[in-house]
């Protein structure tokens, strides 16, 4: 119901006075309904340069093939799936939020989970070109669908986790699509309302012709809460079944039972990490202060410190295992990877990684937003090493001291990296342009409880123990959009 | 008698509405249809909607992928090609177990939310059929057909008693077809 009011000890996830529906739609509608502003510009010039460079780094991969990459006989696969799996692992903080959150019943989602799930598709769409340009002829891409002897194949060995991952790739990306979509729809529908022709008539299409009746917004309600369930063991799956890409195979250092779990708990944590990137610029940048807050923040730091503990403990997990397996290949691997030629590699990752989401556990760490950003930097560069280190560490020694080789990136595989990345900003940013960077709808069921202005109220009308107020005014003093005289009992 | 066609109550507070709602059908007056810029728990059990079974659907199509899915692969890998890979028996059920299951979660997903789009008339390109351009903003707006309810006034006392901030007497059902 919406007159329930929660416990007044819980930190607000809308500050501000004077927050009404119409408030939150006018907020929200900023960045669509007006000229972006210089900052955009800026940003988007350098990510639309960015992209043209992926346009020209893929092209050129595409015509002279994947020698174009520094790839040889020993380190076939480097770079590219570095990226691969770093993207996709990004896109799963999208649906943890959107999916996991929702079933758990945290409301701290609704006012992130839109961007967070626009920021899964996006980072998706960046890894999906990776296996496409790694196949080396893209054009036959569709070998890896179960079609028929006639176009010169058997089937396809469904007893291979390769063929398991195109399924799983392509099925999370759409049911992701479709996820966030459905989600659109009453947004969409918000804007459409609210323009005029051309503009009412483009969003008109994008609308479905939705109107908030009764019945439509229980159905949407029922629909909302199945597609949360099936993604979340979906999402689940998705890096499981890319850990056995490697998992499967018999190479020292990738045949290992721990991975699924393992690059599950990666897979959150480098997502998160980005959902922090992109978000504490967004808010700062269109005015979301109000609505993704200190408590929102904080929340993303504390997810962010316990699947970087998770990752650790699996990184010394490992340790242990190559020693107890008594194989001295696998015990070399390992060896290798600690003290090898990239032992800087793996000493990145371990410090990006292991030791600097531990300073997450001070609270003045952990509530500041610039070392947050930082510190969600830094996650992204160590969960990029860490791909690195799994794959090319493990590739570059094998069973025949004659075929050792390192590997060193070509011009083409680095300007393919920075592409990717420039492409990603470029599809986040148009879509901040053009489609309403927080859920209006899901927000606007927050006012009433979880909202400054409404346990503000109930403290001036003294419904609530004195006690517990100044707990809950006490908790606000972190917030970077509370002035302090909100923070003091006797000047509320 | 007049043109009215449909009653328009707007309220800025959902409660107000909730509150609106009752008095309207303590008095017998019949309401078509109310319209919300967010879902609001309990309007469906007042006006006597009944649970959506998209949940049924959903399972159903799930099912569908399941099976889908894992003749699918028994026919190619078992019944049509089978494959010596090192000895192994060609029916390797563990082997099977992750596109049956992805290719369920993907039936289950599309069949279910093109069944929503479907039932609720949902489609791109469809002529929005929106009775107040509000109601997907700020406002909380009850519907009530002015010709199945006689006696206008007595409804917009009791709407205006109820907290409703403006009352439209509109004499087209829908205004976003200009």
């Amino acid at each position: 119901m919406s007159s329930h009011h929660e416990s007044i000890l819980r930190e607000p996830l809308i500050t501000g006075d004077n927050i009404t529906y119409a408030k939150i739609t006018d907020d929200v509608l900023v960045p669509v309904e007006n000229k972006p502003n210089k900052a955009w510009w800026i940003g988007f010039t350098i990510a639309a340069l960015g992209a043209l460079l992926w346009v020209f780094s893929i092209s050129y991969t595409f015509w002279f093939g994947i020698g174009a990459w520094g790839l040889n006989k020993t380190v076939g696969w480097a770079w590219d799936i570095t990226g691969f799996v770093w993207w996709v692992g990004i896109g799963h903080a999208g649906t943890l939020i959107s999916a996991v959150l929702l079933l758990f019943r945290q409301n701290w989602r609704n006012s992130i989970n839109r961007s967070a799930e626009a920021m899964t598709i996006f980072a998706v769409i960046c890894a999906a070109t990776y296996v496409g340009a790694h196949m080396g002829r893209p054009w036959l891409a569709y070998w890896a669908l179960p079609l028929p002897n006639q176009f010169g194949s058997l089937w396809v060995n469904f007893n291979s986790p390769l063929v398991w991952d195109v399924f799983a790739i392509s099925t999370y990306f759409s049911v992701s699509l479709l996820f966030w979509y459905t989600g659109l729809l009453p947004d969409i529908a918000t804007i459409r309302d609210r323009a005029t022709g051309l503009r009412r008539r483009i969003y008109s299409v994008l609308s479905f012709g939705w109107t908030g009746s009764v019945k439509s917004w229980q159905r949407f309600e029922a629909v909302s809460l199945i597609l949360a369930g099936v993604s979340t063991p979906l999402v689940l799956s998705v890096h499981t079944i890319v850990s056995m890409d490697f998992a499967t195979s018999v190479i020292p250092g990738w045949h290992t039972t721990i991975f699924p779990p393992y690059f599950v708990a990666g897979a959150i944590f480098s997502g998160f990490a980005m959902v922090q990137t992109l978000l504490l610029i967004a808010r700062k940048v269109l005015n979301f202060e109000n609505y993704i807050t200190m408590f929102h923040i904080e929340s993303m730091n504390k997810i962010i410190m316990l699947t970087g503990s998770i990752v650790g403990v699996a990184y010394l997990t490992e340790l242990f295992i190559a020693w107890y397996s008594a194989s001295e290949y696998e015990q070399y691997a390992f060896l290798n990877r600690v003290s090898g030629p990239y032992w800087w590699a793996y000493w990145s990752m371990m410090t990006c990684n292991v030791i600097s989401p531990q300073l997450f556990w001070f609270k003045k760490i952990r509530t500041s937003v610039l070392a947050s950003w930082v510190l969600s930097i830094v996650v992204n560069i160590g969960m990029w090493f860490e791909r690195f280190v799994i794959i090319v560490t493990s590739l570059h020694r094998d069973y025949i001291p004659s075929s050792w080789a390192m590997f060193y990136p070509s011009i083409i595989d680095v300007t393919l990296f920075i592409g990717s990345i420039g492409l990603f900003f470029t599809l986040f940013l148009l879509f901040i342009r053009v489609l309403p960077a927080i859920a209006m709808a899901e927000v606007k069921l927050l006012v009433k409880s979880a909202s400054h202005q409404s346990k503000k109220q109930l403290i001036r009308e003294n419904k609530v123990d004195k006690e517990q107020a100044e707990f809950y005014l006490d908790s606000l003093t972190k917030y970077d959009s509370v002035p302090e005289s909100d923070t003091q009992l006797a000047k509320i | 008698m007049s043109n009215t066609k449909y009653i328009l109550a707007h309220f800025e507070d959902p409660d107000d509405m909730m509150h609106g709602i009752d008095k309207l059908q303590e008095n017998n007056i019949k309401i078509y249809d109310v319209f919300t810029p967010m879902p609001i728990h309990g309007i469906e059990a007042k006006l006597g909607i009944k649970r959506s079974r998209l949940p049924i659907a959903a399972f159903l199509f799930g099912i569908t992928g399941t099976f889908t899915a894992f003749s699918m692969i028994y026919y190619m890998m078992v019944y049509d090609w089978p494959m010596n890979i090192g000895g192994k028996p060609a029916f390797a059920i563990p082997n099977f177990v992750p596109i049956t299951f992805e290719l369920t979660v993907l039936f289950c997903a599309f069949g279910m939310v093109f069944t929503f789009l479907f039932a609720t008339h949902l489609f791109p390109g469809r002529a929005p059929r929106v009775m107040d351009l509000r109601a997907t903003n700020d406002r909380f707006v009850i519907a009530i057909d002015a010709k199945a309810n006689p006696y206008p006034e007595k409804i917009n006392d009791l709407l205006t008693e109820a907290g409703a901030v403006e009352v439209l007497h509109n004499e087209r059902k829908y205004v976003s077809y200009e």
